[in-house]
């Protein structure tokens, strides 16, 4: 639904993104995920028809967004970040006008269908600049689905709600992506986990990393992960579990919790939890912690160190007990 | 065409609602209405003819100032509040929304201009004025509120502010309606083809004819040409976000 090929968008000499290429298929909700400024809203401006791509080019439901660019846009709902109300409309008045202009045809049950669908009936007959800000990102959203669209762009769509309105919409998103394709931008990493089938991680304007958000977790643990509890620490547990193969690094991050990474094809679980029954220090819980995508993001997002101070300095700070 | 309706409409029903709106109607009909009952006196005093010609002359002095205070908010405003990425996200073209918010400012010039008709129906009754220059003299002022319209609606569709925009519509109009002819009278060096070119782009020029009784097609051509010339420009300007560089 979405083709995406080798989009480039500079502003003068500043490049917001460049040479992106990604597709969307119909039924599937892309979770677009960058921090600010990465160029997620850029790359949405261009899909919608909003500015002109510098290079490259991208087509909604095969119609190409700059030479076919009405009949592209005619396929798209589009919820931009700060949501575009006009203040001094009825909720009514307005989804009635933008339906109009997206050309529906039968505009009393496109709005009354659009308003059901995110539960803003209630407030039908409101003008839009009393509403709170969780009913005026509804209604938003209520405006993109008027024309009944092929492909839904949302824009941080759950940015500025409170908890339970961000479960709603999220709920809502997720029951319109079994029939339409959506691509939402956010830097809330959670609820890209939650509601996506597949995350692009963008970073300075280039995809870093895409995959499901299960699969993410998993392509990028480098290293396994392990948290040990144990119920009788002594001194001589930290470098027994060191001298382990496989083990690579041990943290002690508690009284009794000790950290423990592995290269990632090796499975030294078992090893552990024998070496800890062995020594009598009596094994709580031995337990594989999974990446969060939180860390995986700021993994990708940040600047890489040199490797020398990645490997040096943590164990031997960890070695040294302060003498009290 | 569809679009470009739906836009107007939506623009007048929310002139409607507009305070600002209902502000300098009201600033009009109070200036414009003194005005008329001093020319009244004067003409009552001096045994004159009536005549609405005084009257026209003020009202196109007035608008000058106030017609971009019609026209600030019309796109500068959309592209503040972001309604305007909405707008062209939607299968909407830019001239459609041009021409759209122009004519919703024309129909409020007119419903602006309507309440000014008592003034004639004011003299029909005391008197025989004669309703030649003064019906041209309303066509002078529609076609002049064009012009005032198309050069408001350019000053708001290049900035975000509404103050920007009202600031330079009236410094628009005023270097049409009284700049550009002004070297033509006031420089005595400026060469005889010049003062001719300018005696021709000066706005008032043209309104003259229309404010005398005397039609002239080509003072109807020249407002009407450089009402779309601005309209021209300000769908461009819309357009420019698209151009590549």
């Amino acid at each position: 639904m979405i083709e995406v090929e080798g989009l480039t968008k500079r502003y003068g000499r500043f490049t917001a993104i460049e040479n992106l290429s990604f597709n969307v298929e119909r039924g599937e909700i892309v979770g677009f995920l960058g921090p600010n400024g990465a160029g997620k809203t850029t790359t949405m401006r261009v899909l919608t028809g909003y500015l002109p791509p510098t290079e490259g080019t991208a087509r909604i439901a095969g119609h190409d967004i700059f030479t076919d660019s009405l009949e592209a846009r005619r396929h798209i709902g589009y919820m931009p970040e700060t949501v575009p109300l006009y203040p001094e409309m009825t909720v009514r008045g307005y989804l009635h006008f933008m339906a109009e202009i997206r050309g529906v045809q039968d505009r009393q049950t496109a709005v009354e269908e659009a308003m059901r669908l995110c539960h803003v009936q209630d407030r039908a007959r409101d003008v839009i600049g009393t509403l709170s800000k969780g009913y005026r990102q509804r209604v938003g959203l209520a405006q993109a689905l008027l024309h009944r669209p092929d492909v839904l762009i949302l824009d941080e769509p759950t940015i500025g709600l409170d908890p339970r309105q961000i479960i709603e919409v999220r709920e809502l998103i997720r029951e319109l992506g079994r029939e339409r394709t959506i691509l939402l931008s956010s830097h809330v990493l959670p609820e890209v986990s939650q509601v996506c089938t597949r995350v692009l991680i963008i970073h300075r304007g280039h995809i870093v990393a895409e995959d499901t958000p299960r699969g993410l977790t998993a392509r990028l643990q480098k290293a396994a992960h392990l948290v040990v509890e144990v119920a009788r620490p002594t001194p001589e547990l930290l470098p027994a579990l060191q001298a382990l193969p496989g083990v690579l690094q041990v943290d002690r991050s508690g009284d009794g919790r000790y950290e423990v990474l592995s290269a990632p094809e090796q499975d030294v679980r078992a090893a552990v939890a024998e070496a800890v029954v062995h020594g009598g220090w009596g094994l709580l819980e031995l337990r594989p912690v999974a990446m969060s995508l939180e860390e995986i993001f700021l993994q990708l997002t940040q600047e890489e160190p040199p490797p020398e101070t990645l490997s040096s300095e943590p164990s031997s700070s960890e070695e040294v007990e302060p003498d009290a | 065409m569809r679009n470009l309706f739906a836009i107007a409409k939506r623009e007048i029903a929310s002139y409607l609602v507009s305070p600002i709106a209902y502000l300098v109607t009201a600033a009009f009909l109070l200036i414009v209405g003194l005005y008329f009952g001093l020319t009244l006196i004067v003409m009552a005093q001096g045994q004159a003819e009536p005549t609405l010609r005084y009257e026209i002359g003020f009202m196109i002095v007035v608008f000058v100032f106030v017609v971009p205070f019609l026209t600030m908010r019309l796109l500068a405003q959309e592209r503040r509040m972001g309604t305007l990425e909405l707008v062209l996200t939607s299968p909407v073209q830019e001239w459609e929304l041009t021409m759209g918010k122009f004519l919703a400012g024309l129909v409020f010039y007119l419903l602006m201009l309507l309440p000014t008709l008592l003034y004639p129906l004011t003299m029909e009754v005391f008197g025989n004025p004669d309703w030649g220059p003064i019906w041209s003299g309303y066509l002078g002022l529609l076609l002049f509120g064009a012009v005032l319209l198309s050069v408001g609606l350019l000053a708001s569709a290049v900035t975000q502010s509404q103050i920007v925009a009202a600031v330079l519509g009236v410094a628009g109009n005023l270097l049409l309606w009284f700049f550009v002819g002004a070297p033509a009278y006031a420089v005595s060096t400026i060469s005889a083809r010049m003062a001719n070119l300018l005696r021709f782009l000066d706005l008032q020029q043209h309104l003259d004819t229309f404010v005398s009784g005397t039609l002239d097609t080509r003072d109807v051509i020249y407002c009407l040409s450089l009402t779309i010339f601005f309209l021209f420009i300000t769908t461009r300007v819309l357009e420019a976000r698209r151009w590549r560089a």
